[in-house]
């Protein structure tokens, strides 16, 4: 016994290290596994409220383009909106299901920390539980979609940026709907992959890649990126797909997440169809 | 508390402020990051021990971590160099040994004993830091690339704040 005491005590340090790499190295892998209510990361209060600052400093100098843009999606939500209601004047169409009808509820929110040179990137943002935000729901910006909630605290949230490696979103390609997925390689901010696209597909470089609302975190039909570079080597199953995403990480500003009314419905009818979700 | 102690512990807060309000913000290239903090493990007192080192190391790792959203990978970094630390400097005492209550710095020791201390921690430090977020070796040479960046960027922080600072202290 005193023997075992003084190898321990003589290797102290030693042992010490090694039980602290291995509990970062546990945090390192449980951190990986997908959506979590941890509290220490930057949805945590004192952190998101540092990170509010250093972005409040920052926005001061694109306050005239984030007006801008802002501004022009007004117009546009205006124009569809004036479009939507000419239609409805002339077509009255047969009632419809109101259930669907307000599928989805958006909130909109303010980013307050953003990564993109990291292989793992995440956004921070100043909305959470009190609005009603959960893991698992997904964002979307003007240009097209951002990302999914990872955790929340009370009134901050963190998203999985799609710049992240371990993100991948079903979508589809719009002309020819065929499905695959698409996920970031670490590379280039502007550009992410869509993969599984099969042999006998016909992608051309300019096709828009859209969500395809398959597992129901992102509706149906949001711009992802446009294709700008299809190629099949021989003998692959699959098309090898770059594609340039619609939004530019460098210049997010703010962001809407998507609440889905039908969601936990629809998950738990595939869970008894299908089985659990892997 | 030692006066050194303090100092220390205002210190901790600065360099981390600096790192996440302003460095985190700093990306040369898309590649290059300046990962300023892990000075601080480097610059302690040269008699502090390992495992005070290493509880301090993880701690600050921690700190970082929650601002960059990556559970334990800046900690685990940190904390490796931390261990090493000591050894480190054993290694390659000058001639003569270190004053005692002395820090290591450019002031006490001259640029060359400092850039040999300093490089090989902070290449070791980059290295598990970016590897461990790669989550393997799949794009090893871009990886590289950002060590490499990352390493001379930080290092000139780190040399330049030695001269800038009063009388070659530290920060």
């Amino acid at each position: 016994m005193e023997r075992l005491i003084n190898f321990i005590y003589e290797y102290r340090a030693f042992l010490t290290f090694l039980l602290l790499e291995l509990s970062c190295g546990w945090l390192v892998v449980e951190n990986n596994q997908y959506q979590s209510t941890k509290y220490f990361n930057s949805s945590n209060r004192l952190a998101a409220n540092i990170l509010g600052f250093s972005q409040g400093v920052r926005e001061y100098f694109s306050l005239r383009t984030i007006n801008e843009e802002l501004a022009e999606e007004n117009a546009e939500l205006r124009t569809d909106l004036e479009k939507m209601r000419q239609v409805s004047d002339n077509y009255n169409p047969v009632a419809k299901d109101s259930a669907k009808a307000d599928q989805y509820e958006y909130v909109s929110a303010k980013v307050i920390a953003n990564s993109t040179n990291l292989y793992k990137n995440f956004i921070t943002i100043n909305r959470g539980s009190a609005d009603g935000i959960l893991p698992g729901m997904a964002a979307i910006s003007n240009d097209g979609a951002v990302g999914k909630v990872k955790s929340v605290s009370e009134n901050y949230s963190v998203l999985i940026s799609l710049l992240n490696v371990d993100e991948q979103i079903s979508c589809v390609i719009k002309r020819t709907n065929h499905f695959g997925s698409v996920r970031w390689d670490g590379l280039h901010m502007r550009y992410s992959n869509l993969l599984f696209i099969p042999r006998h597909a016909t992608p051309i470089v300019g096709d828009s890649v859209i969500t395809s609302g398959y597992n129901s975190v992102f509706p149906e039909g949001i711009l992802v990126g446009i294709i700008s570079q299809a190629s099949l080597k021989e003998e692959a199953n699959f098309w090898d797909i770059k594609i340039e995403l619609s939004q530019d990480f460098g210049r997010l500003s703010f962001v809407e997440v998507i609440k889905s009314r039908l969601k936990s419905e629809k998950d738990s009818l595939e869970h008894i169809t299908i089985g659990e979700p892997k | 508390m030692s006066r050194s102690g303090i100092v220390q512990f205002i210190l901790f807060f600065v360099y981390v402020l600096l790192q996440v309000l302003l460095l985190r913000n700093l990306v040369l290239f898309n590649s290059a990051f300046c990962f300023l903090y892990i000075a601080f493990i480097l610059l302690l007192p040269i008699e502090w021990s390992s495992l005070v080192l290493m509880v301090i190391g993880f701690i600050l790792g921690f700190t970082i971590d929650i601002f960059y959203d990556s559970m334990g990978l800046h900690a685990m970094a940190t904390v490796l160099v931390a261990y090493l630390r000591n050894y480190w400097m054993a290694t390659i005492t000058p001639q003569g040994g270190y004053d005692s209550g002395s820090s290591a710095t450019i002031a006490s020791n001259g640029l060359q004993w400092f850039i040999v201390y300093t490089l090989p921690l902070v290449f070791l430090h980059h290295l598990v830091l970016f590897f461990v977020e790669a989550s393997g070796f799949a794009l090893f040479w871009y990886t590289m690339l950002k060590i490499v960046a990352s390493l001379l960027f930080t290092m000139t922080i780190i040399i330049l704040l030695q001269y800038l600072s009063p009388q070659g202290r530290r920060l």
